[in-house]
């Protein structure tokens, strides 16, 4: 691989006017705030973050849904720890708090431990809390599976799990969209595949590249992107072949299916968008806590919180009044701030030193 | 130039994007456990085709989701070794 030296050397010679450039991965957007990328570039390049981040993807109306279920007393919350800070529509709501007030919510590293959770408590109802995207969608559906064959009843998932493809089609339809090139996520490509980013040059004429996580990896996809939009032949490059293939991982996209399909769903900063999120199929609905808590949507409550803005790139972190004044990780007001992959917390971590 | 913090992850409930490779040290049926700078952790294989004791894997909430050749492997741990030494 060229050194970054080399690589950036290589940007500054490229004949290009303004640029924006998108990643959609909440690791990419630690990793850029984290190695400094943005001030090494040609002031010309911007990198903005996109819809990456599950956390922050998941709208408000969710958290509050999620923070009221978490109150009744025969069920344990099981989630990953980035969810316990996110703040609800109300100031200084989220599980953790909830947690305080007699909640009670568990943190897990797989879905299988909310599985074995399940088991340990036979009195207890638990539900996990199932974010993420493609990536994470397999592991959650080997989990339903596995809970069906062991038989254990008192197991379910409300699934929050999207897709990132009808985002990224919503986004290019928005009218201010303004971005020339996707830095595309690697781990989500190792599991659906080039083929899953070939509809953005195929369709949109959009230039792509699949992109790993070292800085050297981003280093180099910005270059190829900016390569093929100074060439004006826009394709799909894969910077991460270490880890991803053409198809992807087809065990993976098999588990992922006998689980869950496509079914609308509701974004934060880009509202519902048509077969975006994934919903159980119909023999494993018996695992859909939204099912077996009917769960109904309160009224989305409008906050000055404007991850909706950052995270569809109209908007950079620091230009949010509320950043780093009355937003901090201390105190968060959106989860944007909260997650270890948001670009409000990202911004704020490596502004500062 | 590695660009993850090692010593913020034990505690982490969120690894979503481990970006970090594990070897696999035991393999029963899909379980497995793998390790990486010392550190053991369970995880499951069911994605992996003849998934070996030796063999590198990216780790994602607690599912390998693909291989990585020996020698990338190696050099993603060096620079997660260069982090951890940096940091102490
Ligand atoms: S700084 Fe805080 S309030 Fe502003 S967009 Fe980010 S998370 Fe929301």
């Amino acid at each position: 691989m060229p050194s970054a030296e080399e690589i950036l050397r290589a940007i500054a010679a490229l004949p290009l006017g303004r640029v924006n450039l998108m990643e959609v991965c909440g690791t990419h957007t630690m990793a850029i705030a984290k190695s400094g990328i943005r001030s090494l570039l040609p002031e010309n390049v911007k990198l903005l973050s996109g819809p990456g981040c599950p956390v922050c993807v998941t709208p408000g109306e969710v958290i509050d849904a999620v923070l009221s279920l978490a109150m009744d007393p025969k069920i344990i919350i099981a989630s990953y720890g980035d969810m316990l800070r996110v703040p609800g529509s109300t100031p200084g709501d989220s599980l953790q708090r909830r947690r305080a007030l007699g909640a009670r919510v568990e943190i897990v590293y797989s879905p299988v431990d909310a599985v074995e959770l399940a088991e340990q408590n036979p009195d207890k109802e638990v539900v996990f809390l199932g974010v993420g995207f493609e990536t994470t969608a397999p592991g959650t559906a080997a989990a339903v599976l596995t809970a069906r064959d062991r038989g254990v009843r008192n197991f379910s998932v409300w699934s929050m799990l999207k897709l990132v493809e009808p985002a990224l089609r919503a986004l290019m339809a928005m009218p201010d969209f303004n971005v020339q090139g996707f830095l595309c996520p690697g781990h989500v490509a190792t599991i659906i595949g080039e083929k899953g980013f070939r509809f953005l040059p195929a369709e949109y004429g959009m230039p792509a590249v699949i992109s790993g996580f070292e800085a050297e990896d981003i280093l180099l996809s910005v270059y190829l992107l900016l390569k093929q939009i100074a060439g004006g032949e826009p394709r799909l490059q894969n910077e991460y072949t270490r880890a991803v293939s053409p198809e992807g991982n087809t065990r993976a996209q098999l588990t992922l299916s006998a689980c869950f399909e496509p079914r609308s769903d509701l974004w934060r900063g880009l509202g519902e968008i048509p077969a975006s999120g994934l919903g159980f199929r119909r023999e494993l609905r018996c695992f859909d806590a939204e099912k077996r808590f009917s769960v109904v949507l309160p009224a989305a409550r409008p906050t000055a919180c404007r991850c909706g803005e950052v995270i569809t790139g109209r908007l950079s972190a620091a230009e949010c009044p509320l950043f780093g004044r009355r937003c901090t990780p201390e105190d968060p007001v959106g989860p944007c701030m909260v997650s270890s992959e948001g670009a409000c917390a990202a911004a704020y971590k490596y502004q500062s030193i | 130039m590695p660009i993850f913090e090692l010593a913020a992850l034990p505690q982490k409930g969120f690894l979503m994007c481990l970006a970090i490779p594990l070897k696999l040290i035991s393999i029963d049926g899909v379980n497995a456990v793998g390790e990486s700078l010392g550190m053991q952790r369970k995880l499951r294989v069911d994605f992996i085709p003849e998934p070996k004791v030796g063999d590198y894997v990216i780790v994602h909430a607690g599912f390998a989701i693909e291989r990585l050749p020996e020698a990338q492997a190696l050099e993603d741990i060096e620079a997660w070794e260069d982090v951890q030494d940096a940091l102490g």
